[in-house]
This record gives C-alpha cells, sequence and structure tokens, in this order.
C-alpha cells in the first residue's frame, strides 16, 4: 500500500460513496450547531418533512449572540433579534432531539471550546460546524472545518456531505520556542509567511518538535486559525498529550472501548514517504511575539518592527495595504510598540482556554491595567471560568481591574452588546481583524493572551519579553 | 434552486484582494432567521455612510453598476466566515456570477447552494475582464455555464473549469439534499461498518 498522509487515512474512513468524478459522500461523526448559522436549515428540514438523521451525534449550544454579562439569562440583555436567534435554537434542539447546552447550563461556551472539553470531540472523527473556526478541533486528529447554512441541512438530514479531496500541505515547526513565544504567535507567524490565500485548496497537518511539545489548548489555537490561512481543514497528529487530554472527558469511550479506540488512535500519523503538495517550514527558534498591524490576518510583523509601508507590496496588495493602514490610524514606519490601545479583549475559540487564562494571570499577577483601560476577559465556557476561579486566576484578573466575563463569542466577533466604538483601538487575542469585525470602524490587533496581558498594563502594543 | 441560465449582464469591478465575509455582510445583519432581504445590506459598511445615506463612489452606488449581475473581484474573495448570508446577499442583490483569481473554501461552496457561478480564472485573464467591467453599463459580458467560456463586450472569448456534478446542479437547479438521500442505502451500510469497527464514534 502507498503511503498516506494523516488526511489520507481519515479521509479513506468516512467515504460513503464515492461517484466516478471523485465526488464523495463524507460521513460525520459529530455536526456541532449555534444559534446563528442553523435556524435556516432547520427550517428547511421542517419544510420538506425530514428529520435529523443522527440527533445522538448533534451538538447544540448557543455561543454568538448571548451575553457575557451577570444576569443574562433576563430575555432583556439581549436585543430582540438575538433572543429570536436564541430561543429558535432552544426550540429546535427540543424539537429535533439533539443534545442541547443552554445558556443556564454551566457546560454552555463558545461551540469549539464545549465539543473537546466534553470530549465529543475526538481522535481520526470529522466534525463540521456552520462555523469557519471549525477547524479548531483538528489538534485532536481530527478532519473538521466549517460549512454553510445548506452544508448544515445537508448533514442534519444526511450525517454526510458532499466533497471533493482536497490536497495535503504540511507545515513544520522544527526546534523550540523562546520565551514569550506561544502557539497564537505560530499560527500568526505562519499566515503571515503563506498568506490569507496561501493554504485554498488543502488540509494543512501541523508538525514538528514546537507543535508536539505544545499542550492540547496550543495545538487548538494554531489548528483554530488555519482558516484564516485559507485552507479546509488543519490537523495535528494525535498522541500522549492528546490521549491524556481527551481520557475520562464525559463522552470519551471508557473501558475496554476507550482500550479499542485508543489502538486506532495510535495508526493516525502520516507515514514515512507520504506525499505533500505543498511545503512550509518555519523555525521555532524564530519566532518571535507578533501582532498585526493591518485587516488581513496575514498583516503579521514581530512587536519589534514597524508599520509598513504599501509600496513594499506587489500587486493587489498595495491598495489593500495603503487602505488597512489608513482604517487602522497608522503611519508607515511608526513603532509598532508606541501603537496606543484602549482596549483589551481576551477570550474566543483562538485563546479562550484555561491555559490562555494562566499565561493573562503571570503577566498581570500583583499588577494594574492601565488607568481608562477597558479590559475584559471572556472565559470559552462555563467550565473554564469554574476553573479559572478555582485556582485563584479569576481574583487576579479582578485584582489588576480587568471585568471577569461570561462564556461566549464576545467581542470576537460583536454580536453581542460586547462591541468597539467606532476608532476604538483593541489589542485582541482572537481571530480575525477585518474592517468591522470588533464594532463598526473598530480597530483590531491580533495577538497572543500574554501579549494582550502585556498591553493591558502598559496601554500600548508591548513587547511582553520587557516584562518577563 | 433556480437554474442557472446563460447570463448577459453588467459586470462590476471591485479589484480590492481578501475581500472578507465581514464587508460582504457585516455581523449585525446575520441575525435573521431568513434566508432571504440580506440584499440591500450587501457591502454595508462599504456602501453606506452611518446615517443610511450611499456612498457615491462605491462601485454598486454608481448608476452604471446598480445593476450588475456579474462582478470580477480580487484575489482570494470571500474569506473568512463561513456565514451564507453572505452568498444570499450576493445573490439577493441580482449578482449570479463572480469571478477572480481564487475565492476561499466555504464561500466557494456556499456560492453552488445558491445558484451563484464563482469562476477562477487566471490574473491575466481575470485583468481582461476587470478592464472590460470598468467600461460599465454599456459593456455587457455573457455568461455561458454550459460551453463554460465568457464573452467580454469586445466578443473576446475565455474559457473557464467548472466541477462537472456542480454544474449539473448550477444547470439543472437541483437540490443535492434530495440527491443524497437516493444514496441512503449506501449510508446505511457505511453506518453499519464504521459502528462496528469503531463503536465508540
Amino acid at each position: 500500500m502507498s503511503p498516506k498522509t494523516l488526511y489520507d487515512k481519515i479521509w479513506d474512513a468516512h467515504v460513503a460513496h464515492e461517484a466516478d468524478d471523485g465526488t464523495c459522500l463524507l460521513y460525520i461523526d459529530r455536526h456541532l450547531v449555534h444559534e446563528v448559522t442553523s435556524p435556516q436549515a432547520f427550517e428547511g428540514l421542517r419544510m420538506a418533512g425530514r428529520k435529523v438523521r443522527a440527533p445522538e451525534k448533534t451538538i447544540a449550544v448557543p455561543d454568538h449572540n448571548v451575553p457575557t454579562t451577570a444576569g443574562r439569562e433576563d430575555p432583556a440583555q439581549m436585543t430582540e433579534e438575538s433572543r429570536i436567534q436564541v430561543e429558535a435554537l432552544d426550540k429546535n434542539a427540543k424539537e429535533f432531539g439533539v443534545h442541547y447546552y443552554p445558556v443556564s447550563d454551566v457546560r454552555q461556551g463558545i461551540v469549539h471550546i464545549v465539543g473537546p472539553e466534553q470530549g465529543w470531540t475526538l481522535p481520526g472523527m470529522t466534525v463540521v460546524c456552520g462555523d469557519s473556526h471549525t477547524a479548531t478541533h483538528g489538534a485532536f486528529g481530527a478532519l473538521a472545518h466549517g460549512i454553510g447554512t445548506s452544508e448544515v441541512e445537508h448533514v442534519l438530514a444526511t450525517q454526510t456531505l458532499i466533497q471533493k479531496k482536497s490536497k495535503n500541505m504540511k507545515v513544520e515547526i522544527t526546534g523550540k520556542l523562546k520565551p514569550g513565544v506561544t502557539a497564537k504567535d505560530i499560527t500568526l507567524a505562519v499566515i503571515g509567511k503563506t498568506g490569507t490565500a496561501g493554504g485554498t485548496g488543502y488540509v494543512i497537518e501541523y508538525c514538528g518538535e514546537a507543535i508536539r511539545d505544545l499542550s492540547m489548548e496550543g495545538r487548538m489555537t494554531v489548528c483554530n486559525m488555519a482558516i484564516e490561512g485559507g485552507a479546509r481543514a488543519g490537523l495535528i497528529a494525535p498522541d500522549e498529550t492528546t490521549f491524556e487530554y481527551v481520557k475520562g472527558r464525559p463522552h470519551a469511550p471508557k473501558g475496554a472501548a476507550w482500550e479499542q479506540a485508543l489502538e486506532y488512535w495510535k495508526t493516525l500519523y502520516t507515514d514515512e514517504g507520504a506525499h505533500f503538495d505543498k511545503v512550509v517550514s518555519l523555525r521555532g527558534e524564530d519566532i518571535e511575539p507578533v501582532v498585526t498591524w493591518g485587516t488581513s490576518p496575514e498583516d503579521v510583523l514581530p512587536i519589534t518592527g514597524v508599520v509598513p509601508n504599501p509600496e513594499d507590496f506587489t500587486g493587489g496588495k498595495v491598495d489593500a495595504a495603503r487602505r488597512s493602514i489608513e482604517y487602522m490610524g497608522l503611519t508607515p514606519g511608526q513603532k509598532l510598540s508606541d501603537i496606543e490601545i484602549d482596549t483589551v479583549f481576551i477570550g474566543s475559540c483562538t485563546n479562550g482556554r484555561i491555559e490562555d487564562l494562566r499565561a493573562v494571570a503571570e503577566v498581570v499577577k500583583g499588577k494594574k491595567i492601565k488607568d481608562g483601560m477597558r479590559a475584559m476577559i471572556v472565559p470559552g465556557s462555563g467550565l473554564v471560568r469554574a476553573q479559572a476561579e478555582e485556582e485563584g486566576l479569576a481574583d487576579i484578573f479582578k485584582e489588576a481591574g480587568f471585568e471577569w466575563r461570561l462564556a461566549g463569542c464576545s467581542m470576537c466577533l460583536a454580536m453581542n452588546p460586547d462591541q468597539l466604538a467606532e476608532g476604538e483601538r483593541c489589542a485582541s487575542t482572537s481571530n480575525r481583524n477585518f474592517e468591522g469585525r470588533q464594532g463598526y470602524k473598530g480597530r483590531t490587533h491580533l495577538v497572543s493572551p500574554a501579549m494582550a496581558a502585556a498591553a493591558a498594563l502598559t496601554g500600548k502594543l508591548t513587547d511582553v519579553r520587557e516584562l518577563m | 434552486m433556480e437554474k442557472f441560465e446563460k447570463l448577459h449582464g453588467i459586470a462590476a469591478p471591485m479589484p480590492l484582494v481578501n475581500i472578507d465575509t465581514d464587508m460582504i455582510i457585516p455581523k449585525v445583519f446575520l441575525k435573521s432567521i431568513q434566508r432571504t432581504g440580506f440584499g440591500k445590506n450587501l457591502f454595508d459598511e462599504m456602501r453606506y455612510n452611518r446615517d443610511g445615506t450611499e456612498i457615491e463612489d462605491f462601485v454598486l452606488n454608481k448608476p452604471q453598476y446598480r445593476d450588475a449581475e456579474i462582478l470580477i473581484a480580487g484575489d482570494n474573495f470571500g474569506c473568512g466566515s463561513s456565514r451564507e448570508h453572505a452568498p444570499w446577499a450576493i445573490a439577493d442583490f441580482g449578482i449570479k456570477c463572480i469571478v477572480s483569481t481564487s475565492f476561499a473554501d466555504i464561500f466557494f461552496n456556499n456560492c453552488f447552494k445558491n445558484g451563484i457561478l464563482p469562476v477562477v480564472l487566471p490574473q491575466e485573464q481575470v485583468d481582461i475582464l476587470m478592464k472590460d467591467a470598468e467600461k460599465g453599463a454599456n459593456a455587457r459580458m455573457t455568461v455561458d455555464l454550459e460551453a463554460q467560456e465568457i464573452t467580454t463586450s469586445d466578443g473576446e472569448v475565455i474559457s473557464f473549469e467548472v466541477d462537472a456534478f456542480k454544474k449539473h446542479c448550477l444547470l439543472e437547479g437541483l437540490d443535492d439534499i434530495g440527491l443524497t438521500m437516493e444514496k441512503s442505502a449506501s449510508i446505511d451500510a457505511f453506518e453499519a461498518k464504521a459502528a462496528a469497527e469503531r463503536p465508540w464514534a
């Protein structure tokens, strides 16, 4: 048999039907659902008299719209439209009999944090959700990607997706990371190198020593942003770190089933000599703490750098960079570490896990955030929040002056009340710095949790290594 | 889904690269539970001032492009979110075909589910179409999916590739859930086999 990549293996194990032209029906093991991209899909089922084929493999949780302030069970905290979406999910989850974590449940949170936390996401699975950051689950060696609402309906009805296979891309991060450099810096540095379309048409497998050394939380951060590099999905081969994380989770296999699963999971790696259509390699030692200066996730530079000149680019990027720099209110040549910020957002499916909060606590412990700074920490789930409180992190945050919120997507996409006002500038641990992403005319600089913490203390984009 | 008919219409030029889904339809408009009515908010923040008045120099506000049915766009169009509200807004506005050097993967798939044809062409050919689109309303292009050809207002013919199955679905306006359900025996068989081999899943 010819050697296979990890992607090849998972793909082959899920083809339920293949047509002569290579169009496949890919079987879906887990379907995650949230309130924004599902109402039209459930309505479609209803109109056609169809049911959910595998409700036991379908998991729903509201996250995008939900307020993150105390007393949020009060519907008055939501706009009418947000409330209708959340109520539609409540109703659809009950009517179609899928697993559901309502706002009142301590396990509620961002769908991509809840899935792994509850053991729904397991190695070798196919996982989809009507959300592009489904790529997160690839950290487990699961083939996971975002889909549109029509495809959500297709999966609900048939538990399959019509797919053609993507190409294989390898992203290798060799060696060790330097102190102050994190998984977020890796994933941003990769996008900085490949561009936001560099992964289009590919499934990426991340590998190399620096990836192996990451915790599951860090690996989820890396895979989460595979989509920002244009890839359909990001994957990391499962290993002891993965198995250790999964073991004992509520929906992970137990007893004999665990042993059987483990034996299978240990076969999930890329064979020696398997073919990759594209290979990108970075040295871990070369990666610095990075920030974004523009309005595309590819606009990445080390914090020690300066705002570029649009003329430094070629092709269509010249105009795009000019537009970005104007939107961001920056000047070419300006030092990135001189950029003053007024808002800090720590959270999201990229960086809303316990390890991210520990990294923040390490930087801000015993210190105060800059006067006048609005800084919020939004844990990725109710369980992350509870753990942070148990570990004493929440007290550190509150003493430093942070707002300590309830779980949800929050200011990552600002569909709930957490938004930037016009002209406000935010150091954010989220995943997109698009125009208007965090609020109309708001300005976003993407950073790691440690870098966001540093910025909260100094009021400027700051090299966290100076505070270590 | 409506069948994709041969199209003869105005093309609007949008050369900006990396036009993302937040530009196409900002999140404030994602709160609907309907599939329709998004067209008036297509490119909302680029198209309107905060007070709701139109930004005159935005391409789709110019008199010659208000009825555009084709977009000629910069590289990596539709990057970002999986929101199908983006193609819903595009279709609702009346645009049926988008040409670019590349599209984001999820957006590309979403187009086909909504009767929109995304066409990928090399830079030189996109440049030719961009120039043609810049001529304005009198310059109409023809998009012939059956023949896989775009004809400029000058009669220059550019061929394009499209997945055979996706082409078939667009031309016939097929509901692919119905098509997949015809293969439910295969899905049943797969499910039985997978349940034996990977019972934990």
